[in-house]
């Protein structure tokens, strides 16, 4: 697994913290992170339940406000000028959903002229194509399955052919065929459109598969970074999954790398 | 980009209305609701009037006050209704996080569930108000002028309880739903929509000038009873409505940014 060059990161975040409740006894989402994330490779927040991956997501996206720090997304102040950057990115996550009532191209429809995408029936008729649902464009949303509804989801979150596309959990919830063919389906455009893609997962396969740059998260913290193959050497095991646990539970070398 | 004007884009709008024209044509039963509740209370108030008038000469003279109330209270509750439903809509289908990632900004969002208000209005009231001359005789239309003021002036008042119904739901949640149904009920017994202002105990009275509905209302019997257009009412109006829509939005967007801090736009729905 090859590291992706420093320069020209897409997202560079600084010192960026999050904490909810009062000042007396606030909770701590996000405990001041730094990171980079270069153009046109897939970098994922790895970490357990609670880690701060999806919060962290949310700040990138401009959903959250942080609490301090500094996000810069594409050369632009996400705090500042957000709109500016909009159109350029996209996402999906299992937190959001579509209107059920429409039909799936009444859906991209409209988000396709939210982002302004130029000949949008063409361009809906292309992205079904590519994610297999031609049959399923005037089925109502509400009506499809769970793995139908991911296929959706990503073609709109693909409906803008973004440059950074941020996935929360891209696979969850569906079955190993399916999921197999979402990675695919993201390596193929990453690699045809030079995209960046920031994905946040519990699933270590996945982040082995598609991932050149890894950030472990635990308790809102940047525990350790690195590629792969990085992390899997430093921590003296045979796979992400078994790096994943002894940083969970603060055993193995992860007892002496990272403080509790 | 997009045809924007000062970073405020039409076309983003049109595309919040094409997603609420789907989902209305898509449901006759949503359709048939929006007229449903203000035809009821139509051929209630109509048959309450036709029984006024042969009782006393003074009702007989201002037939048409009560209906006219009843239709113009019910364009300003639907106006008010219609703009939370079409927020709460993108709240039943979790799709705020979808929305507000997008370019759509707060304010287009806004602009998109007012108009949207206001076309719920339209459809429900356009044929109520036909039915009404149908059935009783009495045309809203012969209003001229002074209709379109007074529903432009209680639109703007929708509005403006509208959005701020929308701003209290982002924050609060779904547990704040009722507020959509309620709010414009909280001011009807001080609206003056079917008796005048004059009838209510004095510090009510201060309460009810204090709210644009109460000088629309005595407007509208002013014309309907006397024949006269009141001009200086309808401008009061006016200001006021120009302060709580300037209100209404900064609680949406003050609400909104509270939203962003606590982390609500992201999975809040059912």
């Amino acid at each position: 697994m090859h590291r992706l060059p420093a320069e020209n990161p897409v997202i560079t975040v600084q010192g960026l913290t999050k904490h909810y409740g009062t000042a007396e006894s606030p909770v701590v989402a996000v405990a001041g992170i730094d990171f980079t994330v270069p153009k046109g490779g897939v970098t994922a927040l790895l970490g357990g339940n609670g880690a701060g991956k999806t919060t962290t997501i949310a700040m990138l996206l401009g959903l959250l406000k942080p609490t301090s720090g500094s996000i810069s997304v594409l050369g632009t102040d996400m705090l500042r000028d957000r709109h500016r950057v909009l159109p350029r990115m996209n996402f999906s996550s299992p937190y959001v959903d579509l209107p059920h009532r429409l039909t799936v191209r009444q859906n991209l429809r409209v988000f396709a002229q939210l982002y302004a995408v130029p000949d949008a029936a063409a361009r809906i008729e292309r992205l079904a194509r590519e994610l297999d649902f031609v049959a399923l464009l005037d089925r109502a949303f509400g009506a499809l399955s769970a793995g139908q509804k991911t296929r959706v989801a990503l073609a709109k979150a693909l409906i803008n052919e973004p440059e950074l596309l941020l996935l929360d959990e891209p696979t969850a919830s569906l079955d190993p065929d399916t999921a197999d063919w979402v990675r695919s389906l993201l390596e193929h455009y990453r690699t045809e459109r030079g995209a960046t893609l920031l994905l946040a997962s519990h699933n270590m396969a996945e982040v082995e598969r598609l991932c050149q740059q890894v950030l472990m998260m635990k308790q809102g913290r940047i525990v350790d970074r690195g590629t792969p193959d990085e992390l899997i050497a430093r921590y003296g095991r045979n796979n992400l999954e078994e790096v994943f646990l002894d940083i969970a539970r603060g055993q193995g070398k992860a007892a002496e790398r990272i403080p509790a | 980009m997009n045809g924007e004007i000062f970073g405020f884009s039409a076309a983003r709008i049109f595309a919040m209305l094409r997603r609420h024209w789907y989902v209305l044509s898509g449901s006759w039963t949503r359709i048939v609701e929006l007229i449903y509740w203000p035809a009821v209370q139509m051929i209630m108030w109509g048959f309450l009037t036709q029984f006024l008038a042969g009782k006393a000469s003074f009702v007989a003279q201002a037939f048409g006050v009560f209906l006219a109330g009843m239709m113009l209270w019910d364009s300003l509750f639907r106006v008010q209704l219609g703009v939370a439903i079409s927020f709460l809509e993108e709240m039943w289908a979790r799709n705020l996080g979808n929305l507000f990632v997008s370019p759509l900004r707060p304010s287009e969002f806004a602009a998109s569930v007012l108009l949207m208000g206001v076309l719920r209005a339209l459809v429900g009231m356009i044929p109520v108000s036909l039915m009404a001359w149908w059935f009783f005789g009495f045309s809203l239309y012969e209003m001229g002028f002074a209709l379109a003021a007074f529903f432009a002036s209680l639109t703007l008042f929708g509005w403006a309880l509208g959005i701020a119904v929308c701003g209290l739901i982002m924050r609060h949640g779904l547990g704040a739903e009722s507020a959509a149904w309620g709010a414009m009920f909280l001011i009807l017994p001080v609206a003056a929509v079917y008796y005048p202002v004059e009838v209510l105990p004095e510090w009510l009275q201060a309460i009810a000038w204090s709210l644009p509905p109460a000088y629309v209302f005595e407007g509208m019997r002013a014309l309907l009873i006397d024949g006269v257009i009141r001009g200086d009412l309808l401008l009061r109006a006016f200001a006021l409505n120009l302060l709580y829509l300037a209100l209404g939005f900064a609680a949406f967007m003050g609400w909104f940014e509270a939203a962003r801090r606590r982390g609500l736009l992201l999975g809040q729905g059912e």
